[in-house]
């Protein structure tokens, strides 16, 4: 589409560090993208670059075609919300919010600004100073001080991290009514991998300066394509195969630990030997024994070691028989009692909901901790 | 009862502090009964409808002030250019002068008033007017280096990106953000400077030739009786510099309001 922003083979290199490695990326006009990755995986730094605060070590970024790689900050059709907010604190929120406008040259700005503040909800907060608002109201401010100019991209980097969890839940709607609303591009960068999914229509994931995973929140949380990912968007538990794959028909076989397990083809990102077999915790039912897993069901057996109540679920520790520990959320349904620790269960799961994965060498299982596999 | 401790110890430093300065302002309003006495003998109007009655007074207080303008204009304009250079860029050296602009803050004005004498000695340059403006800017640099550095120490880089992010150029950032928001700590450097200027002794004392400035002329009638103007020279002073700390308080508040 025309207005689409393209990211092509990006670098940025500090000195001897890799900030962001060769990254391919688009997105489409119009979207609510997020870049979503731990601290330090280059999230930032390629917001950075599309801001033009940054410049690429190589590579090139387009922007409905024309070349922006290196053009200064303010000849770009962008505009940031900054993590601190970045108000300026000499100025009034009118005047904050009308900056853009006047360094563009726009004689009349007050209709513009009217209307900006009323649809951050802050009508009657113009003439105070930066410092006499709240948090999220700063926040709302940083907004409306970048949407104003319509920019063809609006990139926020944490713009959320500051506010409580309350206010921040608040503001997720909020952002994403106005986006909505005005139709902008929006990238948003975050390390809240709750945040990145109920916003935005396409995450992709950072890891080490490279994208592992790009995709529709579901389509990520449900099929994940690496066991980074598996374990940074939500948990997975991860089971190291041993041998290869063995097909029949439209379903793919593994041996973990002794057992044969069965996995739709269709499920597997495996390309080589080693292999993971990845399971969510959710996916996990627990039975109390082998006679009640549902037909068509894969089972292990273990003991319960710990149990920790988080209300809408309880999480399980399962103590497999070759001493890994699986994780379990059971749902607080009222169906089923809760099992104490101690207690033998079966652990059965619809082998459609697990997925393959390649491991890399000498890693063993996997479980809700995050892999440091690159590091 | 320990609250009034508090009190009762703060007002007496405050009255320690102040007890000089109010001398000088009672004895402005004094004739004295001989040259040499400094008690208060009459109260008269007299040095204050003519102060500039002894010779030469007025025109030290004069020389004083162009002195202290010049250094402050010079210094302040050094300082925070060396305050930028030091707080936004990485060059060969930066360690270096970080370090080396404590130096004349920490050293004895004598020794750098003498070494400042052997310099221009030295150098053939014949002393006055302009020696002391050089050396006045000297040990000024220093200090408004150190405030302005500060205050840009305080600033968020973040806002000149956010100025840029929002269309304004390199040199809009500057005097529409950078500026103003440095600008508290660029006054404070100023109004430093030229208090320390305007009363220096001992270096001016070395390096002035024949150039008398206040504070050489009062050290000089001290030794035949100091003429009660100079006491309202100082108390003139001290008013400016009071009206001029309110004043810088009163656009604080309206600024944060």
């Amino acid at each position: 589409m025309s207005g689409d922003l393209r990211l092509t083979n990006v670098t940025k290199s500090f000195g001897p560090f890799t900030a962001v490695d060769d990254l391919t990326l688009t997105v489409p006009q119009g979207a609510f993208f997020a870049l979503l990755g731990a601290s330090g995986c280059g999230k930032t730094t390629t917001l950075r670059m599309v801001a033009g605060l940054e410049e690429p070590s190589a590579g090139q970024v387009t922007l409905g075609g024309t070349d922006i790689t290196r053009l200064r900050p303010y000849q770009r059709p962008v505009n940031t919300v900054f993590q601190s907010y970045a108000l300026f604190p000499h100025l009034s929120i009118t005047e904050n919010v009308a900056f853009g406008l006047r360094r563009k040259g726009v004689k009349n700005v007050a209709p513009q600004v009217e209307q900006m503040l009323s649809l951050v909800q802050l009508d009657d907060f113009g003439g105070r100073r930066p410092h006499q608002l709240s948090g999220g109201q700063q926040q709302r401010v940083a907004l409306a001080r970048a949407l104003i100019n319509h920019p063809q991209v609006l990139l926020l980097d944490e713009p959320l991290g500051a506010l409580d969890l309350k206010l921040r839940r608040q503001m997720q709607i909020e952002l994403k009514r106005i986006q909505t609303e005005v139709g902008i591009t929006f990238v948003h960068v975050t390390h809240d991998q709750e945040e990145a999914m109920t916003m935005a229509d396409t995450v992709a994931v950072m890891n080490d300066g490279r994208i592992e995973q790009l995709g529709a929140p579901a389509e990520i949380y449900e099929f994940p394509a690496t066991p980074f990912v598996a374990n940074f968007l939500g948990q997975s538990n991860l089971l190291a195969g041993t041998g290869g794959l063995a097909r029949s028909g439209d379903d793919l076989s593994i041996t973990a630990h002794g057992s044969r397990f069965t996995v739709p083809a269709a499920r597997s990102r495996a390309t080589g030997d080693k292999i993971y077999l990845g399971v969510r915790p959710e996916k996990l039912h627990l039975v109390t024994s082998e006679a009640d897993v549902p037909s068509g069901f894969q089972h292990l057996t273990g003991t319960v070691t710990d149990s920790s109540y988080v209300g809408v679920s309880t999480q399980y520790l399962v103590r497999t028989a070759w001493d890994t520990e699986l994780s379990v959320f059971a749902p607080n349904s009222g169906l089923g009692g809760s099992l104490p620790p101690g207690a033998e269960v079966t652990v059965a799961w619809n082998p459609a909901h697990a997925f393959l994965l390649d491991r890399l060498d000498g890693a063993g299982d996997a479980t809700h901790a995050l892999v440091e596999e690159r590091a | 009862m320990r609250r009034h401790w508090v009190l009762v110890t703060g007002l007496l430093v405050l009255l320690y502090l102040f007890l000089p300065i109010f001398v000088v302002a009672a004895l402005s309003f004094n004739e004295p009964s001989s040259r040499l006495s400094y008690d208060f003998h009459r109260f008269t109007l007299d040095n204050w409808a003519n102060p500039c009655g002894p010779g030469d007074m007025c025109d030290a207080v004069g020389r004083s002030i162009e002195i202290a303008l010049l250094a402050t204009l010079i210094a302040t304009v050094l300082g925070t250019l060396m305050a930028f250079a030091l707080a936004r860029h990485r060059f060969r050296g930066r360690d270096a002068t970080n370090l080396l602009i404590f130096m004349p803050m920490a050293t004895p004005e004598v020794v750098m008033g003498s070494s400042l004498l052997a310099l221009f000695v030295a150098g053939g340059v014949s002393l006055g007017f302009w020696t002391v403006v050089v050396a006045h800017v000297m040990f000024c640099v220093s200090f408004v280096v150190v405030t302005v550095k500060a205050r840009l120490a305080g600033l968020d880089p973040r806002l000149e990106e956010a100025a840029m992010d929002l269309y304004a150029g390199e040199w809009q950032t500057f005097y529409r953000i950078t500026l103003p928001l440095v600008a508290p700590g660029i006054v404070a450097a100023a109004l430093l400077s030229f208090s320390l200027s305007f009363d220096d002794f001992i270096i001016t004392n070395f390096n002035s030739g024949t150039t008398v400035t206040f504070p050489m002329y009062v050290w000089g009638a001290a030794q035949r009786g100091i003429p009660p103007q100079v006491n309202v020279i100082g108390t003139a002073m001290f008013l400016i510099a009071v009206l001029i700390v309110v004043a810088g308080e009163i656009i604080n508040r309206r600024r944060a309001a």
